[in-house]
């Protein structure tokens, strides 16, 4: 990943044109808004834990530094090891260090969108160290060689045919098998074997508990248990946000996230780990550490308005009702966050030179702040980032980067245009009389034209036609 | 290390107070209406851990070391993990009849055990703290007694329920508990057997964990 432009206008083009992945997006999506619509029924209850979940992570967020503290000494009291990242390469290192001290050869993975920031599969394999992903989704993208396109359904831009002729190609004892529960048990036998040898288990945080030192994570699958339980050693990482003041404020946090995310009422498992194994316990790892990552968080922390990118919970439900997102798919994005929450997140992390382009991802329409359980006005931030990218400020990084000074011009003259009669009543003639004269390959104009019919102007302006009616300009 | 540590918590001190953040009120009303009366909560815990594939039996004070051998020879499970130094534990072994399925106690390290653990073991028995109706949610807190694997490793986990054990909601089971004062190592909220819909949102059971739940409710 350079820190050159990441093109969002081409890879979408090119998965427009993809229409078996675009089939597997329109499916996918339409059970998981319908299925979410169920959970949700009840617009009182819907409402108030709406509410309630909001509170909790502004609460939270109001008290970030002392709670990131009251986390550290409870976690260190319990015995779990907390270190502090500025940025990814930190993270990395620490992560290293822990197990080339431990002698590490194989990880298991639970699932951990952090991860995904850091490319720390990426870079544990340079290093010699074999990271294996049990999640699996993301075992499926891991084999695939691909990234995640969706942050709770990392698979989900695959149909089973082509995870079936995937297994078949990279797992040896694989037969050909189009049945979902015979392609599961064989990912269940192949990755057993591995939680029983690995030397680390690394995790994300869904929520750490500041009150009692508490990491808490949400799954389906068991993965997560035995990646935090099995090896010796569990490395958790969280990026800073993550953070909750109380015990009691995890309930509605879990009720709106697993009700967001897959529609269902509570994942299998909720898995709450406060300690390593302690005098006399029979299992558990015998080390735990706690990551916690800045990576810009604390920039966008400090800006009022952007501080709300912070809420979120991760539930992936803004890519699920996005109508972008939808028909472009994960991958479009080039980011570990896609969706309307990555088109806000990504560019306050990376900067605007790198990804200007995703706050213009949008069509505005607010589906994704309308189902968001805990309130982010996505779209509100949006277009604060797109001001941002043309107006040179200190709020992001690369604020400016995307200013042309033809567009300036274009909106000076239209602002000017409007702010006086005459020189609107003479622009709008101009155009009635010349404007369907001009050809589509103007500069500027050509932009529309490209991909729209040219407008038409009618011969008479509006305001021409109300005269004759008798109503006065004024 | 502790650079990066006072590097951070710094910026995030002056960000907010450069911009302080009054946070609403939390009300935990919504939590707190959420009340189902002592009949309709186990069946609604029965109807909603049952559309999630788990399967359940119903006992006795009195029968359920026997009952629950019953039904384990009857699957044809070759043997049992339990946890010998609990009261339940202790049921188990004075209680169960000879022919099967073979009682094995997890008595030692996890080190000494492993590949016993993850390929000879059908089935694990655990006891509960109790169950919540909102979710259809079995409280689980493993002890140096009942390890935390006995409930995730083997193919089949049966959960020890009485019947009065029984919460509204997640909330109320921690806060009327008072979890805050002391959590365990490890605490968990059990719905189901271990499942996955990854595949084309297909869903599967038994993917990590155990393949099936079976809910021993002892009355």
């Amino acid at each position: 990943m350079g820190e050159t432009s990441i093109n969002f206008a081409k890879a979408s083009s090119a998965a427009l044109q993809d229409q078996q992945l675009r089939g597997n997006f329109r499916r996918a999506m339409d059970g998981l808004m319908s299925k979410r619509a169920v959970q949700f029924a009840d617009t009182a209850e819907w409402n108030g834990v709406r509410t309630l979940g909001a509170s909790v992570r502004l609460r939270a967020l109001s008290k970030l530094p002392e709670l990131l503290e009251k986390l550290e000494a409870n976690c260190t009291k319990n015995g779990i090891q907390v270190h502090w990242a500025s940025t990814i390469d930190e993270a990395n290192a620490i992560v290293l260090s822990i197990m080339q001290r431990v002698n590490a050869k194989l990880v298991v993975k639970g699932k951990s969108m952090v991860s995904e920031e850091m490319h720390l599969n990426a870079f544990l394999e340079k290093h010699g160290i074999e990271s294996l992903e049990s999640d699996l989704g993301e075992y499926i993208v891991q084999l695939d060689e691909a990234m995640p396109s969706h942050i709770i359904m990392p698979a989900i831009h695959m149909n089973t045919k082509q995870i079936a002729h995937l297994f078949k190609q990279k797992i040896k004892e694989a037969e050909y098998t189009e049945d979902v529960a015979q392609l599961t048990d064989l990912a269940r036998r192949v990755l057993r074997k591995k939680f029983a040898t690995a030397d680390v288990g690394i995790s994300g945080v869904n929520m750490a508990v500041a009150e009692t030192g508490t990491l808490c994570l949400v799954e389906n699958e068991g993965n997560g248990r035995m990646s935090t339980t099995v090896p010796p050693v569990h490395i958790a990482v969280m990026g800073l946000e993550k953070v909750v003041e109380k015990l009691e404020d995890v309930p509605p946090v879990i009720s709106l996230l697993t009700r967001s995310a897959t529609a269902q009422p509570i994942t299998t498992y909720v898995n709450m780990i406060s300690s390593p194994r302690k005098e006399g316990e029979k299992d558990g790892p015998n080390e735990i550490h706690l990551v916690i990552l800045d990576n810009g968080r604390s920039g966008i922390y400090a800006d009022e308005e952007l501080r709300n990118t912070l809420r979120c919970i991760r539930c992936g439900a803004c890519m699920n009702h996005c109508p972008v997102y939808t028909k472009v798919g994960g991958h479009a994005y080039q980011a570990p966050y896609p969706g309307p929450i990555g088109s806000i997140l990504m560019p306050q992390v990376e900067g605007l030179e790198k990804r200007g382009e995703l706050p213009h991802a949008c069509t505005m329409c607010n589906a994704c702040v309308e189902i968001c359980p805990v309130k982010i006005p996505i779209v509100e931030i949006m277009g604060r980032l797109r001001s941002e990218a043309v107006h040179p400020g200190d709020a992001v990084r690369g604020a400016g980067s995307h200013a042309s000074k033809a567009e300036a011009m274009v909106w000076k003259g239209w602002s000017m245009t409007y702010a006086s009669p005459l020189a609107y009543q003479f622009a709008t003639a101009l155009l009635a009389k010349l404007g369907n004269a001009a050809p589509t390959s103007l500069p500027l104009l050509k932009e529309w034209t490209n991909v729209r019919a040219k407008p038409r102007f009618a011969n008479r302006t509006l305001h021409a036609l109300a005269r004759e009616k008798g109503i006065p300009d004024v | 290390m502790s650079e990066s540590r006072n590097a951070i918590l710094g910026k995030l001190r002056a960000g907010r107070d450069a911009h302080p953040l009054t946070p609403p009120e939390s009300d935990f009303a919504v939590l707190r209406n959420k009340r189902w009366d002592g009949a309709e909560r186990l069946e609604r815990i029965k109807r909603m851990m049952e559309a999630v594939h788990t399967e359940f039996l119903e006992t006795t004070e009195a029968d359920w070391p026997a009952d629950v051998q019953a039904f384990l020879k009857a699957q044809g499970t070759r043997n049992l993990l339990f946890g010998p130094a609990t009261e339940a534990g202790g049921r188990l072994s004075a209680e169960w009849a000879e022919g099967g399925p073979e009682l094995i106690p997890y008595a030692d390290r996890v080190e000494t055990f492993k590949e016993r653990l993850f390929d000879g073991i059908d089935a694990g028995i655990t006891t509960t703290l109790g169950a919540i109706a909102d979710t259809g949610s079995l409280i689980v807190w493993p002890t140096p007694e009942e390890p935390r694997l006995m409930s995730l490793v083997p193919h089949m986990h049966l959960a020890l329920l009485r019947a009065d054990a029984l919460y509204d909601t997640f909330w109320q089971a921690m806060t009327e508990n008072r979890w805050a004062d002391g959590m365990p190592t490890n605490a968990l909220l059990i719905s189901g057997p271990s499942k996955t819909a990854d595949i084309e949102q297909t869903l599967a059971y038994g993917v990590h964990g155990p393949k099936r739940l079976v809910v021993v409710i002892i009355r």
